[in-house]
């Protein structure tokens, strides 16, 4: 149990990243540590003590294998993160080009 | 092994609030570098080879592209004018407590660490080599079992690389 | 943006090739080992960008956008969905991401039906993205300044 709240502590650290932080790329950072946090839970469940990664070896030995199906999930989870990241940093850079800063609060002021 | 998570956990935490408290951001962005290797070693001690091998080249890419980014503009936080009164953190702290106890609530129902969580995973485990023909279970349930989902994601990177180069766009096509 | 020194150059020059394949081995052998089409795209992705890096940015003309990559990852998304559709027009099963060819022995690195297939459009899809990210962001910063 200890480790399921350890692990939903880093989503906490990125939430509050996100909600507190004035800095853009604080809140992409933000975003980005609940993102890896979540993944990171989902593993967790499908862990097995003693497990080895579902693989079948050529000697046809029969083993304990832990949850395939979160590993796929998260597999393509992951990709995506990095699509959303680089969508997000390409945002910020545009803003930054027009404001000239990564304040939100500017960025707020200047609006039409 | 539960306490050797435990260590690299504790040490992604540490790595996660020093990058969202540093002054300076290009030290940020390295401070978060620790957060997505240490889930590459969890991920090799979770049994997650393919994990692993996705995380930790996605972590490379992504650094690269954020030191890109704060190498064009500035590395300077912005200056807050420091108001935070102590009821900004009282409320911070309930918030905190309150999700930390009703997620310890439904974490309660599933089964402790290290068991088998979910009856379905049996039935992709054992018949999976031979549905889907794969020695590779994750790539079987992938491509096969859940072959929707991945179209779906793939739509998704599709969407992803759209916007970025609608975003980036300086002249108008004419 | 400038290239690197001569150092940082030539090792790149052997290492590049070399990263490349590693990359068409883990989408190769996607459904026998650790790996895939995610994983194997991420690699062959990471082997252009660090060509980039290197040898600056007039290594690749960029002045013609990201076309090519871009035209490659819309035709790799459509392969995806052109071998998923194969399922239910000409396999005679009818069903949408059938696997419809002979499954062979497991472990064999001819084996498992389409989803060899399934990785290579993945794979190609991936890298095309990935790269065409980088690129947009590259040019923008070349077309900026």
């Amino acid at each position: 149990m200890t480790i399921y709240l350890l692990c939903i502590a880093l989503f906490l650290i990125g939430l509050y990243g996100v909600v507190s932080k004035r800095n853009l790329i604080k809140m992409i950072i933000g975003i980005a540590i609940m993102e890896y946090s979540i993944n990171l839970f989902l593993i967790l469940i499908g862990y097995v003590k003693g497990g080895t990664a579902p693989i079948l070896s050529a000697d046809g030995v029969k083993r304990v294998f832990v949850d395939p199906l979160p590993q796929a999930m998260v597999l393509t989870a992951i990709v995506i993160g990095l699509a959303t990241t680089a969508l997000l940093l390409a945002i910020a850079i545009r803003l930054y080009r027009k404001y000239n800063t990564f304040d939100i609060r500017e960025i707020k002021k200047l609006k039409g | 092994m539960g306490i050797l998570l435990i260590i690299v956990l504790v040490l992604m935490i540490g790595g996660a609030i020093f990058s969202l408290e540093a002054k300076d951001l290009l030290s940020a962005v390295i401070a978060y570098g620790i957060v997505g290797f240490g889930l590459v070693i969890l991920f090799l001690l979770l049994q997650a080879p393919d994990l692993a091998l996705v995380q930790i080249v996605v972590e490379a890419i992504t650094l690269i592209i954020m030191i890109a980014v704060i190498m064009d503009s500035t590395r300077e936080e912005v200056k807050t004018k420091s108001k935070r009164t102590a009821a900004y953190v009282i409320i911070s702290i309930v918030f905190a407590g309150l999700f930390l106890y009703f997620f310890n609530r439904v974490t309660g129902t599933l089964s402790a660490f290290g068991e088998r969580a979910m009856r379905m995973s049996l039935a992709y485990i054992e018949p999976g080599a031979e549905i889907t023909g794969s020695a590779n279970l994750v790539t079987g349930v992938i491509f096969d079992y859940r072959g929707y989902d991945t179209l779906g994601e793939v739509t998704i990177l599709f969407t992803a690389v759209i916007g970025v180069l609608t975003v980036l766009r300086l002249k108008g096509r004419k | 943006m400038k290239g690197m020194t001569i150092i940082v150059q030539k090792v790149t020059q052997i290492m590049c090739g070399i990263i490349f394949l590693y990359g068409i081995y883990i989408i190769m052998h996607g459904h026998l080992t650790p790996g895939g089409g995610f994983a194997g795209g991420i690699i062959i992705a990471g082997s252009f960008i660090l060509l980039v890096i290197a040898f600056g940015s007039k290594f690749l003309a960029l002045k013609k956008e990201e076309t090519g990559s871009s035209i490659l990852e819309s035709t790799a998304i459509l392969l995806f969905l052109a071998i998923a559709s194969a399922g239910l027009l000409i396999s005679g099963v009818g069903i949408f991401f059938v696997n419809f060819l002979p499954k062979g022995t497991i472990g064999n690195l001819i084996s498992a039906g389409i989803l060899p297939f399934f990785n290579i459009a993945v794979g190609i899809e991936v890298a095309a993205a990935l790269v065409t990210v980088f690129l947009a962001l590259l040019i923008y910063k070349e077309e900026s300044t």
